[in-house]
């Protein structure tokens, strides 16, 4: 009773904490954020106090199933869905904010909703709060299995997942007030920050305490992955976000470092947030769903070594290939892009270990629906690998920097790979998790694929010829020394490209809204009646934590 | 976890022996194109990183044994280009502005330098065809000119900019606010807002446009002219004609009495070197509205530029 007391007690301290917070702040979003936090800890408070049954009634509303004691599976759950909820979320924004560059008039001449604000949000959205809540949940589920232990520190897992939940809601409703560091992919404020790293290093707690625990004599490839993402995180986030805020209730910071010096560090923050987030982490998921699906050894255990270490040490240097012909020295430059052409191969380590893993069963790509995903996401993956070094050549980036052929460049990974993977690995997860016999239906997986696929292809195709056509506008002289073409003559020019660009998007959030259905009916407990494709078995028996066996 | 090496079946690759949740790993050596590829590139980057800068030091970064640098790089070619237009752009500031219509495809040079110049630093208000932006920004393609068409004054608006307050010679003057700073009342403005109408052809004379007469003489003649035909000194717009920069109609002529808009451009000159702003002027008079020496390649005859 009294650890009860003091729990509540504690929650309600914080929460009057925040509404001090809140009635001093010097700006309006910082008391918005206040109140914000104050509600989050008012509804921990009661959730303390009433003592109900949380997890039951979560069971209830998600159609979870009991706890059967064998994995801490509840968190991992939770995650799933709110991951598809982040998708919807973050892809609708991001066809909204394509539209607007398409049709401009979509602004709508209030300040919440113009691109400037609504394109944080959608990044964030897909990378953070869709992509990371995919990575916090299979990385429970991996790195469980693939230990043979239940998770360390449960409650610590759990606050994982709300806290990560909170940092979003406070990204999200800052990036529409207005609140920002201005750093790409990095744009939460101080205190933002420091929640993030306070949820981090709790993450980090909770997944290395289950490798400690463990019942293998080894770490599985994934769990090498998983950690290094996490770790690399930690610090990428560390450092970027260093600055010193203008008052302790306001929203205002100041970076610790200023001009070429801070362009250089958030580049070396935000290559390595795709080397480390979006690259190591969805190779975690790929190493463990990608054989559990197929039924296969993975193709080789030496490649795994190689490409891993060599994929740790050579990203954290191809940064400054971001500020080609910037008043980043030539050295940096040389170096960035020379790291980065280096970096293909070991990129290409993890597509040929993927692919190579479906050898003795190629024909799965004709019959399951779900390997044929994982397959696309690995092409896709292999192409951004190579494209991305291609691009980082001072040569080409000459003409490529600052196109749109960046952003084809961004989503042919983030769609291709990221997307793809995650949506194989919820595909994956949702029957065996919910303990339903299998999916609601592998036909609507079927068209999600082609949908998507073709969505990509609209998306990757038309920024491509958006990108050449500006660089090469951009740079066009005339016989006479003069330039040929004004900035708005190509922003014109690009209109068609932008149509092309929301119709591939809008195919892209078909897809996703049909796997949404198709989820939901799973939890359901419905089956379609359609005509049956490969199923992967489950075998529950087997998916338990090993049993102590005392010494003979 | 049982460690058992076997040999897969489909691959007849042997395992490492090690199991995880029923995931297993072949002990496939590297394949041989990823490890040779992969070395290529790594001999490659090494030999880049002699050839160019590279390396951090302790007081500057190794150069590299090409020699080659960005802004070396850059400066080669802004020589090499200089250096090829050199003819074209000496000949253009060897001429006198006023003669350049003269010489046709002189004319031609400048008024293509002009345009590109224009589409860096003018499109930003003027609009990619000089078109102006309504109630903003004027239209350069028509004949109404504020403060001149023809080249010398085109030249001079150019360089001195248009309500510059730092600057001595920019073009200046400032229609006072007649409704905010009560020099006259709202029945007063009405009157003069028909007056200006009636001349501009907008509406039939009345009472209204007979009393906004006398106050027009008193108060706005002094610049815009007696029959409201504007005054270029000041850069008072014709009144009497249908192109209304800030708008014609009675609601907005009356919120430009109250409170005038006396619109700024900045001054180019200092900022752009003399012959661009010679090609811009020439580009500027070249696009419909210039007046004297209208289509100077066509015609050849030649401007008097006078103001």
């Amino acid at each position: 009773m009294d650890g009860l007391v003091t729990k509540a007690g504690g929650w309600l301290a914080l929460a009057l904490l925040a509404l001090v917070a809140a009635a001093v702040a010097v700006d309006a979003p910082f008391a918005v954020h206040m109140v914000i936090v104050a509600l989050a800890c008012l509804i921990a408070l009661w959730a303390t106090v009433s003592r109900a049954d949380f997890d039951g009634i979560a069971r209830g509303i998600l159609k979870m199933p009991a706890d059967q004691g064998v994995y801490d599976d509840d968190p991992i759950r939770w995650g799933v869905i709110a991951t598809l909820f982040w998708g919807i979320a973050g892809m609708a924004a991001g066809l909204y904010i394509a539209l607007q560059l398409a049709f401009p008039a979509l602004n709508l001449e209030f300040e919440y909703t113009t691109f400037g604000r609504l394109r944080p949000l959608h990044t964030s959205a897909v990378i953070f709060a869709f992509g990371g809540n995919a990575l916090i949940a299979t990385s429970f589920y991996v790195v469980q299995r693939t230990c043979r232990a239940r998770l360390a520190f449960p409650t610590l897992a759990r606050f994982v997942f709300w806290g990560y939940q909170l940092f979003i809601v406070l990204a999200a409703t800052g990036y529409l007030m207005g609140v920002t560091e201005a750093k790409e992919y990095a744009e939460p404020e101080w205190y933002v920050d420091l929640w993030l790293t306070i949820v981090w290093v709790a993450y980090l707690v909770v997944f290395a305490g289950t490798i400690v625990k463990r019942r293998e004599p080894h770490i599985y490839v994934a769990n090498w992955f998983y950690l290094s993402f996490i770790i690399t995180i930690a610090m990428l986030h560390l450092v970027n976000n260093l600055s010193m805020p203008a008052s302790i209730f306001g929203s205002k910071s100041y970076a610790a470092f200023a001009g070429v010096q801070d362009a250089l560090t958030q580049w070396w923050y935000g290559h390595n947030a795709v080397g480390f987030f979006l690259t190591a982490g969805f190779l975690a998921m790929m190493y463990y769903f990608v054989p559990k699906q197929a039924e296969r050894p993975v193709y080789s255990y030496r490649l795994s070594i190689i490409h891993f270490w060599s994929l740790i040490f050579l990203y954290i240097w191809a940064g400054p290939h971001h500020l080609h012909y910037t008043a980043l020295p030539d050295w940096a430059q040389t170096l960035g892009m020379v790291f980065s052409v280096i970096l293909w191969m070991p990129s290409w380590g993890g597509m040929i270990n993927g692919l190579m893993t479906l050898n003795g069963a190629w024909d799965k790509i004709r019959t399951d629906p779900i390997i044929r995903m994982m397959v696309m996401a690995l092409a896709f993956y292999g192409m951004s690998t190579f494209e991305g070094p291609m691009m980082s050549i001072k040569w080409v980036n000459s003409m490529s920097h600052y196109t749109d052929w960046t952003i084809g460049h961004v989503h042919s990974g983030a769609l291709g790979w990221n997307g793809m993977i995650t949506f194989a690995c919820v595909y994956y997860l949702v029957p065996r998790l919910w303990g339903r016999p299998r999916l609601y239906s592998l036909r609507m997986v079927n068209w999600h694929f082609w949908l998507a696929t073709v969505g990509i292809v609209f998306y990757a195709a038309s920024m491509w010829v958006a990108g050449i056509m500006q660089g090469l506008m951009w740079r066009e002289y005339g016989a006479d020394g003069y330039l040929v073409y004004s900035f708005a003559e190509s922003v014109a020019a690009m209109h068609p490209m932008y149509l092309i660009r929301a119709t591939g998007g809008a195919m892209y959030l078909a897809g996703f809204l049909i796997m949404i259905a198709n989820v939901w009916a799973t939890l359901g407990g419905k089956v379609r009646a359609e005509k049956p494709m490969t199923e992967t078995p489950y075998n529950a028996a087997a998916d338990r934590p090993l049993v102590p066996v005392p010494a003979e | 976890m049982a460690e058992h090496k076997r040999i897969d079946e489909a691959t007849g690759t042997t395992t490492v022996g090690h199991e995880w949740d029923g995931i297993e790993e072949l002990n496939t050596p590297l394949p041989r194109w990823w490890l040779w590829t992969f070395y290529a590139t790594i001999v490659w980057g090494l030999a880049y990183v002699v050839l160019y800068p590279a390396w951090p030091m302790v007081n500057r970064a190794t150069e590299g044994v090409l020699g080659w640098s960005s802004r070396g790089d850059l400066v080669k070619e802004m020589a090499a280009d200089a250096k090829r237009r050199a003819p074209t752009v000496n000949a253009i500031a060897a001429t006198a502005l006023a003669d350049l219509p003269a010489q046709p495809q002189l004319m031609q040079a400048a008024v293509q330098g002009g345009g590109a110049a224009f589409r860096v630093h003018c499109v930003q208000c003027h609009g990619a065809g000089g078109a102006g932006v309504k109630n903003l920004y004027p239209s350069l393609t028509d004949d109404d000119w504020l403060w001149g068409g023809d080249l010398a004054s085109i030249e001079y608006t150019v360089t001195h900019g248009i309500r510059n307050p730092d600057h001595k010679d920019t073009r200046t003057s400032l229609m006072p606010a007649f409704g905010r700073d009560g020099i006259l009342d709202a029945a007063q403005i009405g009157d003069v807002v028909s007056f200006v109408r009636v001349i501009s052809r907008q509406e039939k004379a009345s009472a209204a446009s007979a009393r906004g007469a006398a106050l027009f003489a008193d108060n706005c003649a002094v610049c815009h002219g007696a029959g409201g035909q504007g005054g270029r000194q000041f850069g008072a717009p014709k009144l009497t004609d249908a192109i209304w920069l800030y708008g014609g109609d009675r609601d907005s002529l009356t919120a430009t009495v109250n409170q005038p808009r006396n619109g700024v451009m900045p001054r180019w000159g200092g900022r752009l070197d003399p012959v661009t702003i010679k090609m811009l002027s020439a580009y500027v008079y070249s696009l419909g509205g210039g007046e004297k020496g209208l289509a100077p390649v066509a015609e050849g005859t030649g401007a008097d530029g006078q103001p």
